[in-house]
């Protein structure tokens, strides 16, 4: 089964946000890295690159996809989990530890709270099995 | 719920990721298709591919029927049961579908896909009348294939002791009923490995004796990328009846030489005007994954489209079939708007584990 940590929030579009001192990191949840499957490459944003919440912001390839990953709160990218180029598969094995995307300067990080808690997200895991 | 081979139950137990596979519940992969796959190049793999419809075709004039359905002639198959892979075609010299046939006389066997099982049945039907020849289909029989460098010792440790001697003694792509199971040196992996058709009944303990002998099960994912490095085509994606042939890198399969096969007579005209689209293979120079359909350009102007890619674990980097006009030394791929450096190479990219492709140009 797939875990959904509740210090996190989440996006339907199954990116976590989580605040860490000044910074919010993003990555992908347990329950997307498994339904991609293998991760085979990640493109990542250029540190300095500013989104809007919502906007693509990365994009993760799988053995069997290409999928977009979108900033869950405005800000600038401070900081990108290089390691991540040599060994794309981190987002499989620790989707919420080591396979992190990249770090951003929230504009305001009260954007947060607009975001899914761990329940309201394993519900919408569940809601697109059935 | 879709169709179910024996085995269903097995991909199950190990924890399969169940997929509709034209119509089959089949597993895509057991937990990694990347380390699935780096099982096949280094040790053994067994698939599961029952979904594969095998057809017999029965009757005296069997190698007159057969001229007339391949591109490919039967009669340059000089040894009993030898494979010969071919496309069937239709009036036009589109690919109605590829097959293997093993020339084991009367009946002879052969192995067609899944997804077009019932439109080429009604062609073999349609063109069997004109030869008095009946297509008989075992659905009786399972189909496994055990592929890798290790393949066949292990086969042949879990076999019938007459098995594995007529194991010994086959030929590459050669094949030959034993003990009641038909065992060929064919796969679609480009390693070592046999293809087993054998009778339902004894595909669960087969399954689970190779298994026990060190065999990894490898999933539908892991065939993809397999055959992809090998160079080998996947109907549906690299052909279908809009193209012929000449156009899908399987020239090598078709010949029209005092022929008077289905589609010869289209074949000759496009022969006759020269130009036509090839398939070729890609190989990206910077990091990502060719996928089917992004467009490929050569020295800035778009010729053609990628209609198989993937992420190659052997390689480690992005590899493609793509059907083009034109290529050169300046080849590239649209990824998401961003144009992204190919290499044009001529398929395979990986035979026996090791690098094969070379530059076209």
């Amino acid at each position: 089964m797939a875990e959904f940590p509740t210090e996190f929030r989440y996006l339907a579009t199954h990116e976590w946000a989580k605040l860490d001192g000044e910074v919010v990191v993003v990555g992908i949840s347990d329950h997307a890295q498994d339904a991609l499957g293998d991760v085979v490459y990640v493109e990542l944003p250029e540190v300095g690159a500013t989104f809007a919440a919502g906007d693509e912001a990365a994009v993760v390839e799988s053995v069997k996809a290409a999928s977009d990953i979108f900033a869950p709160v405005s800000g600038s990218v401070v900081e990108v989990n290089v390691a991540l180029e040599d060994e794309p598969e981190l987002v499989n094995d620790s989707a919420y530890v080591d396979g992190w995307f990249f770090k951003l300067s929230a504009d305001n990080p009260a954007e947060l709270e607009d975001l899914l808690s761990a329940e309201g997200y394993r519900q919408v895991c569940e809601s697109e099995e059935h | 719920m879709g169709k179910r081979t024996p085995l269903f139950h097995r991909h199950e137990g190990l924890g399969a990721k169940i997929v509709d596979f034209g119509g089959w519940d089949m597993p895509i992969h057991y937990g990694s298709q990347i380390e699935e796959h780096h099982a096949v190049r280094g040790n053994a793999g067994v698939f599961d591919v029952s979904h594969m419809t095998v057809v017999e075709f029965h009757g005296d004039r069997v190698t007159e029927y057969l001229e007339r359905l391949l591109a490919n002639d039967i009669k340059r198959v000089k040894l009993p049961g030898q494979a010969m892979y071919s496309a069937m075609l239709n009036a036009s010299g589109g690919v109605i579908d590829d097959l293997i046939v093993y020339a084991t006389g009367n009946p002879c066997l052969a192995v067609v896909n899944c997804a077009t099982r019932d439109k080429d049945l009604a062609w073999l039907n349609e063109v069997a009348s004109a030869f008095a020849i009946q297509i008989v289909e075992r659905e009786d029989l399972a189909i496994l294939a055990v592929q890798g460098p290790n393949a066949i010792d292990h086969v042949k440790s879990v076999a019938t002791s007459c098995q594995s001697k007529d194991i010994e003694s086959l030929k590459l792509f050669q094949g030959c009923w034993s003990d009641n199971w038909f065992i060929a040196r064919t796969g679609y992996t480009g390693e070592k490995g046999l293809e087993i058709l054998l009778p339902e009944n004894d595909v669960v303990a087969f399954w689970d004796a190779l298994l026990e002998a060190g065999v990894s099960p490898i999933g539908l994912g892991a065939r993809d990328t397999l055959r992809l490095e090998a160079g080998m085509n996947l109907y549906g994606s690299d052909m279908d009846e809009s193209v012929t042939p000449l156009e899908s890198n399987m020239a090598s399969t078709v010949f029209l030489e005092g022929r008077d096969f289905i589609g010869a007579d289209a074949l000759r005209e496009l022969e006759a005007r020269g130009s036509y689209a090839e398939l070729v293979g890609l190989v990206m120079r910077g990091k990502g994954v060719l996928r089917a359909h992004y467009p490929v350009f050569s020295q800035g102007e778009a010729v053609g489209e990628i209609t198989s890619g993937a992420y190659s674990p052997t390689l480690q980097m992005g590899i493609a079939l793509a059907r083009v006009s034109q290529v050169s030394s300046d080849m590239a791929v649209e990824i998401r708007g961003r144009m992204q450096a190919v290499d044009c190479v001529t398929p395979p990219f990986v035979r026996n584990g090791k690098p094969t492709y070379k530059p076209l140009n």
